[in-house]
């Protein structure tokens, strides 16, 4: 079975995506109407966005909510006794609500509205100092984001902590077998990406969550590439904090959540202090607010929480298991045309189904960032680089890589487009 | 060819990103500097061997795209038989006019095949990439002059 076939049966009792349904192999991706940017020309050339892991485009009803925000709601946030600002503070908490739901989440407290992953990843690791003492250890992945290792090996350093990575095998997938050996008792934290930003992995998280938890560790989950693109459950998952961002999954910028269990957020103490986090505060002593506003300091991008959940919406609208069908569909394709092509290397599980809707592949005759630029040139955008996993690059031999990512917008003509400046990009290297 | 890609990979950029000249390592440098781009992961390492003031010898080996591997080939070509001095002004040189549009590089300076390079100014992304062997030159010559061998330095410094 070619990935392409794997990819249409699979998985099963899901609906196809319309392409498919209509009775046609191609598919010509699912709501493009909505994204304006879409429209859009690139150097005289129509655009195929394939950067959608790094950020999603947004549709019109996100950026419409927005303005409109601004237009006709805008006020700060919980202090105002006018209207305006109990408008404002009733978006910001419906966003809460939303996302919880969304989740599945219980209790609206178990999310904490911040400025993005990286900030997110940024409270769980500081706001567990507190907690850890010299020579704890911490666990992390070699497939991570920067943002759920920088963090891990800041927090190490200042705390006198240990920090071990459960290594990624040549197939790009965890080395599961390595989990009993670096699982200890001094094991505090194990944090890890759900699916990887480079090599497309979805990672066993409840698995493994689940082997933590055995030896009292809190698991702490990178869904940035996960959240709006493949079926995510807090509880599923078994994570005691989970973060991800907005913008990823088609709304807006400047907005991430840290979701956690009640127990787990009640560790945390707040990073950052001043305005919205407090109870009390004298001239040398403050207290905290409850959770989650006292993670909450200062005044929040409330535009982007009143525009968030339009882009929920139009998951919801689909499905999430309609648009993993359409990133499935789409992944096995363009891994079948790309390695038709020859002379790439693709990294990451073959497989579609096992995979996020991205592939990152490098061409030993020519370098990601010439490939990317004349990419370009045809309107076809990718991101070249390490894509912020510098470990994980020296871990393949590869300085970096060209990565295409797929959000539901995306067709099978966009792929046969970055197949055509692949191989417009090597006729002009003459390779 | 069309956006400007014909003034990025001109031929004799192309020719120099295939057969780098000065691309093995000198036995008994008496300079050597390395140099990396954080922002791309491109990292290369320059040595010169010289007599006296003047440089007998370049070499450039770079882990990085087209346009770095061919600014350091060009480089390696350049600056042998000039003193240290003269190669830090060509640096100097070549570094304005890469940010001034109009500029151009002094004939007097002997710029070869470099003036090919100035394609990068269109593409403000790509001028880390041209700039990167020049920095680290310059960054050798500085060692040279203080009597350390070897340096290193970034894009970002």
């Amino acid at each position: 079975m070619t990935p392409r076939e794997r990819a249409l049966n699979a998985p099963a009792g899901v609906e196809p995506c319309a392409g498919q349904r209509d009775g046609c192999e191609r598919c010509g991706g699912l709501a493009r109407e909505r994204f304006p940017i879409l429209r859009r020309a690139v150097h005289g050339l129509p655009l195929v966005y394939l950067d959608s892991a790094a950020t999603s485009q947004k549709p019109e009803q996100v950026i419409g909510a927005e303005a409109r925000y601004y237009r006709e709601h805008n006020a700060n946030v919980h202090r105002g006794m006018h209207a305006l600002a109990a408008e404002a503070t009733d978006l910001y908490e419906q966003c809460r609500r939303r996302v919880g739901r969304f989740l599945g989440v219980t209790r609206p407290e178990q999310v904490v509205t911040l400025r993005g992953a990286t900030a997110a990843l940024n409270l769980a690791a500081g706001g567990l100092a507190h907690r850890l003492r010299p020579g704890d250890e911490i666990l992390v992945t070699g497939m991570e984001h920067h943002a759920n290792l920088v963090p891990w090996i800041a927090l190490a350093r200042r705390e006198g902590l240990v920090l071990r990575h459960l290594p990624v095998t040549d197939g790009g997938e965890l080395d599961l077998g390595r989990l009993p050996d670096l699982l200890t008792d001094r094991t505090r934290v194990v944090a890890l990406t759900h699916v990887s930003n480079v090599l497309g992995t979805i990672n066993p998280v409840a698995e493994i969550a689940a082997a933590a938890h055995r030896r009292g560790a809190l698991v702490v989950v990178d869904a940035a590439q996960s959240v709006g693109h493949l079926p995510v459950s807090f509880a599923g998952l078994g994570a005691d904090l989970l973060a991800f961002s907005a913008h990823k999954c088609y709304g807006p910028m400047g907005l991430g959540f840290l979701v956690g269990t009640p127990e787990a957020l009640a560790m945390l103490e707040p990073v950052e202090f001043g305005g919205e986090m407090i109870e009390t505060v004298t001239m040398d002593a403050a207290t905290w607010a409850a959770v989650p506003l006292r993670f909450e300091a200062g005044t929040p991008h409330v535009a982007a929480t009143a525009a968030f959940p339009a882009a929920l919406d139009l998951v919801e609208e689909f499905t999430v298991e309609r648009l993993r069908t359409h990133e499935i569909s789409l992944t096995g394709y363009a891994w079948e045309r790309l390695s038709a092509l020859g002379g790439l290397k693709l990294h990451g599980p073959a497989d579609p189904a096992a995979r996020g809707g991205l592939i990152s592949f490098h061409d030993p005759q020519l370098h990601a960032h010439d490939l990317a630029q004349l990419l370009d040139a045809r309107g076809v955008a990718v991101r070249a680089g390490h894509h912020c996993a510098q470990p994980l690059h020296r871990r393949l031999g590869v300085a970096a890589t060209a990565r295409a990512s797929f959000g539901l917008y995306n067709s099978h003509d966009d792929v046969d487009a970055l197949v055509e400046g692949i191989r417009y990009a090597r006729s002009v290297f003459g390779t | 060819m069309s956006t400007g890609m014909d003034d990025l990979y001109r031929e004799v950029i192309l020719d120099h990103h295939r057969r780098p000249r000065g691309s093995s390592a000198l036995a008994h440098p008496d300079a050597e500097a390395a140099g990396k781009n954080p922002s791309c992961g491109d990292e290369l390492t320059l040595q010169l061997a010289c007599d006296g003031d003047r440089i007998r010898e370049a070499s450039v080996v770079t882990r990085g795209c087209a346009i770095a591997t061919a600014s350091g080939s060009i480089l390696a070509e350049l600056v042998v038989g000039r003193t240290l001095d003269e190669a830090r002004r060509l640096a100097d040189a070549f570094r304005a006019v890469l940010h001034d549009p109009e500029g151009e590089l002094p004939d007097d300076l002997a710029p070869g095949d470099l003036d090919a390079l100035l394609g990068v100014r269109q593409f403000p992304m790509r001028v880390k990439c041209a700039v990167l062997p020049w920095i680290t030159l310059t960054e050798a010559v500085a060692a040279r002059h203080e009597g350390r061998v070897a340096a290193e330095t970034t894009t970002e410094a």
